[in-house]
């Protein structure tokens, strides 16, 4: 039942905002289409700011993942991280997470399959995934669309974000699935 | 950011040199570049789109109405942010597209929303205490349904993918919380240089 109505909702909302607010606008005497394209016109604008961060952002990614150092700091912690509760298939997601969302779901998939998709590992692996974001991605669009080559305490905030993300996924998955 | 960046450079040449996987290297640069310039180009016709509903929302005053019902939580979390400033509107904007798990009209939304904080902030180029917040709330991924993982584990066979909503919450609450806590906490680590005159 909830399942259902967040489903609705998902499916209805952008098709509400695109019809509801131009009506809104009407009814409210904003000249809707001549607006419209004076905020459109920015979009590509934002798109190209975008370019030189993700430029530098993805590169430093491939090159972590063609070098193998990701696959050596995830043998690294394994023993570390067993004793917490996170099997060794889910180990490759806490560095990858941050990094690379295609390279998170990657990840996942590769878990569901091998483990189960109903597994404590499948079920951990997904919380993990569903609860954090790709983090180095959104701060390089983020800041770098307003030119900020500062980021003062923006990388350590969101990555202890992430951390707590990945440290409620293991208690709640444990305490609801066990291992 | 330059440290961190040279930092996982360097990590990468020094494995590839023990590896011995420099070849893999230069294969990886050329398509890693490429896909950035893909996805940003990407961005443009949704982004576009997303700018010009929401000049039209911020002109039919939707945008401040929202800002306003989410007053006392904005003051809570952004002071330096005054209260109907476009700022204000454009992260409501993004936190709800965040829950409903729209992605892509997200962005655009939080895109605005930095550049609204960015007239607030007194030193260009320099993060202020407000962005970082903000950016540190949407890398906690704020989504009601985690759809792209649900459509994953229904694709692996699950018979219930939908048994990870409720753990997923609450993992998302603990890093929206985490984030919110860690960039009050350590902003007075990282002063920010005096305004430029």
């Amino acid at each position: 039942m909830l399942r259902a109505a967040l489903d609705a909702l998902s499916i209805w909302t952008v098709p509400v905002l695109v019809a509801g607010i131009p009506l809104l606008g009407l009814a409210r005497g904003v000249k809707v289409y001549p607006v419209f394209l004076e905020g459109a016109k920015e979009g590509f604008a934002v798109a190209v700011r975008v370019i030189p961060p993700l430029v530098a952002v993805f590169v430093a990614l491939g090159l972590l993942r063609a070098s193998g150092a990701l696959g050596a700091f995830g043998a690294a912690v394994e023993p570390l991280t067993s004793r917490l509760g996170i099997p060794a298939s889910v180990v490759p997601l806490l560095v990858i997470r941050p990094l690379s969302g295609g390279g998170a779901l990657g990840v996942v998939g590769e878990v569901l399959r091998a483990d189960g998709a109903d597994s404590y590992a499948g079920r951990l692996a997904s919380v993990m995934a569903g609860s954090t974001e790709t983090t180095f991605y959104v701060l390089a669009v983020y800041m770098g669309a307003v030119g900020i080559r500062r980021y003062r305490h923006a990388l350590p905030a969101a990555l202890l974000a992430d951390l707590a993300g990945f440290a409620a996924s293991v208690l709640v998955v444990r305490a609801m699935f066990g291992p | 950011m330059s440290i961190v960046w040279v930092l996982l450079l360097a990590a990468s040449f020094a494995a590839a040199a023990l590896g011995g996987r420099m070849g893999d290297l230069t294969l990886a640069l050329a398509s890693s570049a490429q896909g950035a310039v893909t996805l940003s180009l990407g961005l443009a016709g949704v982004m576009s789109l997303w700018l010009g509903l929401m000049k039209v929302a911020e002109e039919a005053g939707l945008v401040r109405g929202l800002a306003f019902a989410a007053r006392p939580l904005l003051r809570l979390l952004f002071p330096e942010v005054p209260p109907g400033h476009p700022a204000a509107g454009a992260m409501v904007m993004n936190v709800g597209a965040n829950l409903l798990g729209l992605g892509n009209a997200a962005t655009p939304f939080g895109l605005a929303a930095m550049r609204a904080l960015d007239e607030l902030n007194p030193r260009k180029g320099v993060a202020s205490n407000a962005q970082v917040l903000f950016c540190a709330l949407n890398t906690a991924s704020l989504q009601l349904v985690p759809t792209t993982v649900l459509a994953l584990r229904a694709a692996a066979g699950s018979r219930a993918p939908g048994d990870v909503i409720g753990p997923t919450l609450v993992a998302t609450a603990c890093a929206a919380l985490a984030a919110v806590a860690s960039a009050k906490l350590l902003a007075r680590f990282f002063p920010a240089p005096a305004p430029e005159p």
